[in-house]
């Protein structure tokens, strides 16, 4: 192509081509001076193309990716295209994200004769990007406790590598979010993001959405299925209740972990994916793997990176954050001039244990504020299985998530009084105190609160 | 006066930010005062350099492609900054002393040499 630029009736072509691409676009000599340029890199750059001929494109790009001409010589060298991100800084001062496609222009005998350099401008992608980033990832997960923090502190580290993390933590305390939160702070955000249900579909439909099928596999397979897999491709899969995953299909996961491929069902080629997987479950996988229902090497081969969300009655403080922001919420968007709680309404919704976490915490709130007619929420709008202490304390007990339930357990189920959580809550204290021999420091860590939480309940039921 | 330039090998530097070496010359009268310093910068930084430039007590500087926030920086700091300058910096050099040099330039030696690898 360089080669025919002498001519001056084919220059005329060219440069009318060139012109016609809604892109930056340049033609280096071997050198790596400006041929030419079009009139789109003319406004990018804020160069004239007659300025600019016969300078090299160093000073005339300013861009941060060819450091003195050395890419761009490696694409000389190599006779291989070159498709980077970098920017330029233009005329305007201004600094304008760029993604630059190098390749070399080859004379009639083969030889590089010169480059072919594009330039797209991304600034919009960028923008966007970081708007989408800013708006979604940890924002939208509220907390203030130092053990939430802790989580939320774990996200830039987990989203910066590519290995698998395993999510553990009770039901509805966000692992979902919390997983979307990785992906969208990973490189990988671009790309998609699938959420797959390992216990909501039957195990040989189940493989089939996954992996997909070819055509015929099996009655009712009519055409290709790419399955959930390949539908990921360069982004992340996110398989959520991974505990319940049947044994045979642990089998398959692991061998795509492993070799990053897999046979659809019935197919006879093998499909390569470049995903990150992401696992959650609320059940105790060790436990499992213990029982025989979950493959030990699965289980490591997932549990690389791990994440444990705490219960929302071990973040300190959040219950209230949470409170108001769910009230806020709802009555806004059912239109209700609800200001806030009333004094005791507020005292059950603090002392209550929320078994559900954030999730049963939000429908309370929910159904609070739409039964409520008053500026305040009162105790009578608030859901009458909060007022049956048994009912409180189903927390089934999960020994490797949450040892410290274990006395609370015993101590509710124990509860036969009708005093209200308070008198199931002074039980529970007066047990710990006891096992511990009073020791408050070890009796707090047993019922999973801190000391100055306990120090104030101590005051409160006039314990201390 | 004194003047600082941004330099990549025998040229201005084509990004103030990238920038690792700069020039440093003393002018009186259109004439250079001495053998102008270069100063070797331990990494590119537009921060470190607009610092350097504060503690010298540099009056004009003489640069590539700049960002607007630094540009605006230095002139509020009330230093006369020509910017996206191309061309050899001793070509630079005499033509501020002539008083011939103007942001966006390409001074008519530019294509005469071999471009820095």
């Amino acid at each position: 192509m360089a080669s025919t630029i002498p001519s001056p009736l084919e220059k005329i072509a060219v440069i009318e081509i060139l012109n016609s691409v809604p892109h930056g676009v340049l033609i280096l000599d071997t050198e790596l001076r400006i041929l030419e340029m079009n009139s789109f890199l003319e406004v990018l750059t804020g160069f004239s193309s007659s300025d600019a001929r016969g300078v090299y494109a160093d000073y005339i790009l300013r861009s941060n990716i060819d450091n003195n001409g050395r890419k761009f010589h490696e694409v000389l060298e190599s006779v291989e295209c070159l498709s980077v991100a970098g920017d330029i800084i233009t005329q305007h001062h201004k600094k304008i994200p760029v993604h630059f496609t190098v390749s070399p222009l080859m004379d009639d005998s083969g030889i590089a004769a010169g480059l072919l350099v594009f330039l797209e401008d991304i600034s919009a992608l960028e923008s966007f990007d970081k708007k989408r980033r800013n708006n979604n990832a940890v924002v939208d997960i509220l907390g203030l406790s130092p053990k939430i923090q802790e989580t939320f502190d774990l996200i830039p580290v987990l989203a910066h590598t590519d290995a698998s993390v395993l999510i553990t933590g009770e039901t509805g305390t966000g692992k979902d979010m919390f997983a979307e939160a990785i992906h969208k702070t990973s490189k990988r955000s671009r790309h998609p993001f699938i959420k797959v249900n390992c216990g909501a579909l039957p195990e040989a439909l189940l493989e089939s959405e996954l992996f997909g099928h070819a055509r015929g596999a099996f009655t009712g397979a009519v055409k290709d299925k790419p399955g959930l897999f390949r539908m990921a491709q360069n982004g992340t899969i996110f398989l959520t209740e991974i505990g319940d995953l049947p044994l045979t299909l642990q089998v398959k996961l692991l061998s795509v972990l492993d070799d990053k491929e897999f046979f659809p069902v019935g197919g006879v080629k093998k499909v390569k994916v470049n995903i990150r997987i992401i696992a959650a479950t609320h059940r105790p996988l060790r436990e499992l793997v213990k029982l025989g229902e979950f493959r030990e090497d699965l289980f490591y081969r997932l549990n690389v990176l791990r994440m444990h969300l705490p219960p929302l009655r071990e973040r300190e403080g959040d219950v209230r954050l949470l409170l108001d922001h769910f009230m806020r919420k709802f009555s806004g968007s059912l239109n209700k001039p609800i200001k806030g709680f009333s004094k005791r309404s507020i005292e059950i919704l603090t002392s209550y244990r929320y078994p559900g976490n954030v999730r049963e915490l939000r429908n309370i709130i929910e159904y609070a504020v739409n039964i409520c007619q008053e500026k305040k929420i009162q105790e009578e709008s608030l859901p009458k299985y909060l007022f049956s202490p048994q009912r409180g304390q189903e927390v089934a007990p999960r020994k490797e998530q949450m040892p410290s339930e274990t006395i609370a357990e015993t101590a509710s189920s124990s509860t036969t009084g009708n005093g209200g959580w308070g008198e199931v809550e002074k039980e529970m204290i007066l047990d710990a105190m006891k096992k511990t021999g009073g020791n408050r420091s070890k009796a707090a860590r047993i019922l999973g609160w801190g000391r100055t939480t306990l120090w104030r309940k101590l005051n409160r039921y006039e314990l201390s | 006066m004194k003047i600082l330039l941004t330099i990549q090998k025998r040229n201005i530097a084509p990004r103030f930010d990238l920038t690792t070496e700069v020039l440093i010359a003393l002018c009186v009268d259109q004439h250079i005062l001495g053998t102008p310093r270069t100063i070797l910068m331990t990494r590119p930084s537009s921060e470190e350099l607009c610092a350097l430039i504060i503690k010298e007590g540099v009056n004009t500087v003489i640069c590539g492609g700049i960002e607007e926030s630094h540009l605006k920086y230095l002139t509020w700091k009330n230093i006369q900054v020509i910017d996206s300058v191309i061309g050899p910096y001793s070509e630079a050099l005499k033509a501020v002393n002539k008083g011939t040099l103007r942001p966006s330039i390409i001074l008519p030696e530019t294509m005469q040499g071999e471009q820095a690898k």
